[in-house]
């Protein structure tokens, strides 16, 4: 079965030339775009503002668009495209898809248009008493200030300040920070406008823009983040919308909206171009075929039979005691979604909170049903409770525990409470440990870059895992830990 | 003191048998997974020991539903002291020993006196589960009382010593007494706390003692030196171990003895996964005898008294060999 796996991993390498190694090639991400809307009768048409074809960071490689039934076409160029959608008859709600390659580079990918707006555009855009503030603020940062750049990040100094009076009379309106500091740099007559950037991290799904703004300064488009004033563009920001009208155009729709999903494959783009376009049976077979919503999901479940192993292996082989038999590797995928420390600290404090509780609930005499589901509840007030005060606190590692599996969780809380009767408190520390220790081992090869490729890209080689657990199933040596329990026998 | 750990060359030359190879060699292969209940259920043990003859506790009553424990003072009126246990428990969980009682009191075996509530709260817990594997709905079974033999005397602490026989395709072929102590709270597992004490094949003598893991001389709480240990009547018992391969067709299981003062050797309960600590007590790995089991042609004729009298012979000599560098 090893073998199989083997051969069936390296035809792939020769035939479909997928690389055994990450990092041979820059990576692409494949980012799709879902548009959704109900329809309310009538002809539709959907218009969708799209990445410019050298991004800042990026390239356009390969796009196309699936929706079954509307014609498709691409619109202007530069920072104007827009991909259109339209259909005579649609009922329903629909969903649109547009999907692009895109590899990293290096390209700058400065904007050439020049601002095409008069700086006495601007309306009257507040009342009297934010006119005033407005006016204030506008002072003060100039005051401070002798560039363009410098005025916006004089401005978002302001605006961000607790303190000020004037930046909460202005802050309290509806408009976000993105557009309130337009709104002061088009009044100091410097150009700016509204761009909609996508972080890409991997595998990631329902993602939404983020708004940011770009000034125009000597000539050339600058970048500014509205709420932290770094200026530039980070490596991991795509810039999805810049100028033109508007993100997402619907007529004959309503609540329209979009959301990204986003994959980062490994695979040079030439030849995943190649892959997802030949025939050959390796392609065909390949995970690459499905849509990113789906691959991104097969990303995770195609590591799952790695950290089964790392389980076989640590009982069979090594005899550490863990609580529930692949608890760890849920723990584990758990921990790929938060990060190692946060996750470790969130898990050891839910299920200690939940140990006290439980102790209470034992006094209660609850059949062993209605004292799980008891506990089920117990965790997610308490993941809440979590969450909340982690937030208040400025602690977003809080909010990583919702990551973890609640009924996991209460199993665990009750396994372990039982253990804790029955066989006292060391015992407890001994399987949790365990358990912990095996999941962390999971996780650090779970993300280990190598086997993330390996297993994304060559599925097969998941036999040879399976041949690795099958021949571990029928081991009868002894355990590491046999050699310890049984260390009496040297001197009897 | 010695090394914290034992190297895999001296564990094989002991042929100590370890977790993975006693499941997949010996459970798996001879242990047919639709008998697991007939052990696993004490009650079924019990009414299967009684269907062979063999001699069990005698059993008073069960409690099934939850309605019965309303009256059930009327069931327990004519009885002065008894067991009240979950049929499915593990671990000795949940059994309460009622040796008399003083008026409307019932004596608890640790002396503490409780009333009819406190059985009646035993019982809704048994039944609900709180003691059985899983949490599954369980019935509570009400036995006679053993009365203990006075060759225990000094050498427990609260509860029953029992004798923990391995049986492999009925032939017993290793025994160890297991005795309480203040750091098993009366129970008699090992892994709790409890003594172990290896006795020999042939004879029933005392071999070793082993606590947590250690060899020890004397019993922790009483101070009764182990090795004078001697089991009367050691044949029956091994003839009674041996018939429970009979009645349940488990190829390698771990039976449960106690003696009875009046009554004799009785069948307490059996263990289709009996642990490996055996052979710490011992001295001596399980795996030579198994394999030498598995290799002989069976005399399926062969009844318990045959097989019985075979392994007395055949495992023998080793015993009392692996036992005189111990006299020194």
């Amino acid at each position: 079965m090893a073998l199989i796996g083997m051969g069936t991993a390296v035809m792939r390498h020769l035939s479909a030339g997928t690389p055994f190694l990450p990092g041979q090639a820059k990576s692409v991400w494949l980012v799709e775009a879902r548009v959704d809307f109900d329809t309310t009768g009538g002809p539709v048409s959907a218009s969708l503002s799209l990445p410019d074809a050298h991004p800042p960071g990026f390239e356009l490689f390969e796009e196309q668009a699936a929706s079954p039934g509307y014609g498709f076409t691409v619109l202007g160029e530069g920072d104007n495209r827009r991909a259109e959608w339209t259909k005579r008859e649609a009922e329903g709600e629909q969903s649109l898809y547009y999907s692009a390659q895109l590899v990293e580079s290096d390209s700058d990918g400065a904007s050439a248009a020049e601002p095409v707006f008069s700086s006495r555009e601007y309306n009257n855009y507040w009342e009297d008493a934010q006119e005033l503030a407005a006016k204030e603020v506008l002072g003060l940062a100039r005051g401070k200030s002798s560039s363009p750049l410098s005025l916006t990040r004089e401005l978002i100094k302001l605006l961000n300040s607790p303190s000020s009076q004037n930046a909460a009379l202005l802050r309290s309106d509806t408009l976000g920070q993105a557009e309130l500091l337009i709104h002061f740099l088009n009044r100091a007559d410097i150009p700016a406008r509204y761009v909609m950037g996508l972080y890409l991290e991997d595998a990631r799904r329902r993602q939404i823009l983020t708004p940011m703004v770009e000034i125009y300064t000597e000539q050339e488009w600058l970048l500014v983040n509205p709420k932290t004033g770094d200026v530039g563009v980070p490596p991991n920001l795509l810039l999805w919308h810049r100028g033109g009208v508007s993100v997402l155009d619907v007529s004959g729709g309503k609540n329209s909206r979009v959301h990204f999903s986003m994959i980062r494959q490994t695979v040079p783009a030439a030849q995943l171009a190649q892959i997802t376009k030949s025939d050959s049976i390796f392609s065909r077979l390949g995970v690459q075929r499905l849509p990113i919503e789906e691959q991104s999901m097969f990303k995770l479940l195609l590591l799952l039979p790695l950290g089964a192993a790392v389980v076989v292996f640590m009982r069979v082989i090594i005899g550490l005691k863990t609580s529930g038999t692949f608890m760890p590797v849920l723990i584990a995928l758990a921990f790929l979604q938060t990060s190692l420390v946060e996750g470790l600290i969130s898990f050891v404090l839910v299920v200690a909170a939940g140990l006290a509780l439980r102790g209470y609930l034992s006094r209660l005499n609850l059949l062993l049903v209605a004292r799980i589901a008891a506990l089920i509840v117990l965790v997610i007030f308490m993941i809440s409770a979590f969450s909340i005060i982690g937030y208040q606190l400025g602690y977003s590692a809080g909010m990583t525990i919702t990551f973890f599996p609640m009924i996991i969780i209460a199993w665990t809380i009750e396994r372990m409470s039982i253990l804790w009767e029955e066989d006292g408190p060391s015992e407890v520390v001994s399987q949790g440990g365990g358990s912990l220790l095996v999941a962390v081992i999971a996780y650090l090869l779970m993300q280990m870059p190598l086997f993330v490729h390996l297993t994304f890209n060559f599925p097969e080689l998941n036999l040879v895992l399976l041949a690795s657990i099958l021949a571990m199933g029928q081991y009868t040596g002894y355990k590491l830990s046999e050699l310890w329990r049984f260390r009496a026998m040297d001197d009897l | 003191m010695s090394k914290p750990w034992v190297s895999i060359r001296r564990l094989k030359a002991f042929g100590m048998l370890g977790m993975n190879c006693r499941n997949v060699d010996f459970i798996n292969r001879y242990n047919q997974r639709k008998h697991f209940p007939l052990v696993d259920n004490k009650l079924k043990t019990k009414l299967l020991a009684q269907e062979y003859a063999v001699p069990t506790p005698g059993l008073k009553f069960v409690v099934r539903e939850q309605h019965e424990i309303s009256h059930i003072e009327q069931q327990l009126a004519d009885l002065d002291s008894f067991v009240l246990k979950p049929a499915k428990g593990s671990g000795g969980k949940g059994i309460l020993v009622v040796t008399g009682r003083q008026g409307d009191q019932f004596v608890r075996s640790s002396g503490a006196l409780i009333d009819i509530t406190d059985i009646r709260r035993h019982m809704s817990n048994i039944l609900a589960g709180l003691y059985s594997l899983a949490g599954s709905a369980d019935v509570a079974i009400i036995e006679d009382l053993i009365a203990f033999d006075d060759c225990f005397v000094g050498y427990s602490h609260e509860g029953v010593p029992d004798i923990r026989i391995i049986v492999f395709r009925g032939y017993p072929v290793m025994a160890m007494l297991r005795l309480a102590t203040a750091a098993s709270d009366g129970k008699a597992n090992l892994h709790q706390g409890a003594v172990g004490v290896g006795l020999a094949l042939d004879s029933g003598r005392c071999l070793k003692a082993a606590q947590f893991g250690r060899p020890i001389k004397l019993h922790p709480d009483t101070g009764c030196s182990l090795s004078d240990i001697r089991i009367s009547g050691w044949r029956d018992i091994l003839l009674l171990a041996s018939q429970c391969y009979d009645m349940t067709s488990l190829g390698y299981i771990g039976t449960d003895i106690v003696l009875d003062k009046f009554a004799g050797p009785q069948l307490l309960e059996l263990n289709a996964r009996p642990g490996l600590a055996i052979q710490i007590t011992n001295g001596r790995g399980l795996l030579p005898r198994l394999r030498h089991i598995e290799h002989m042609s069976l005399n399926r004729r062969f009844r318990a008294e045959q097989r019985v009298d075979y392994s007395m012979r055949q495992f023998a000599e080793e015993s009392s060999a692996a036992q005189s560098p111990d006299a020194g």
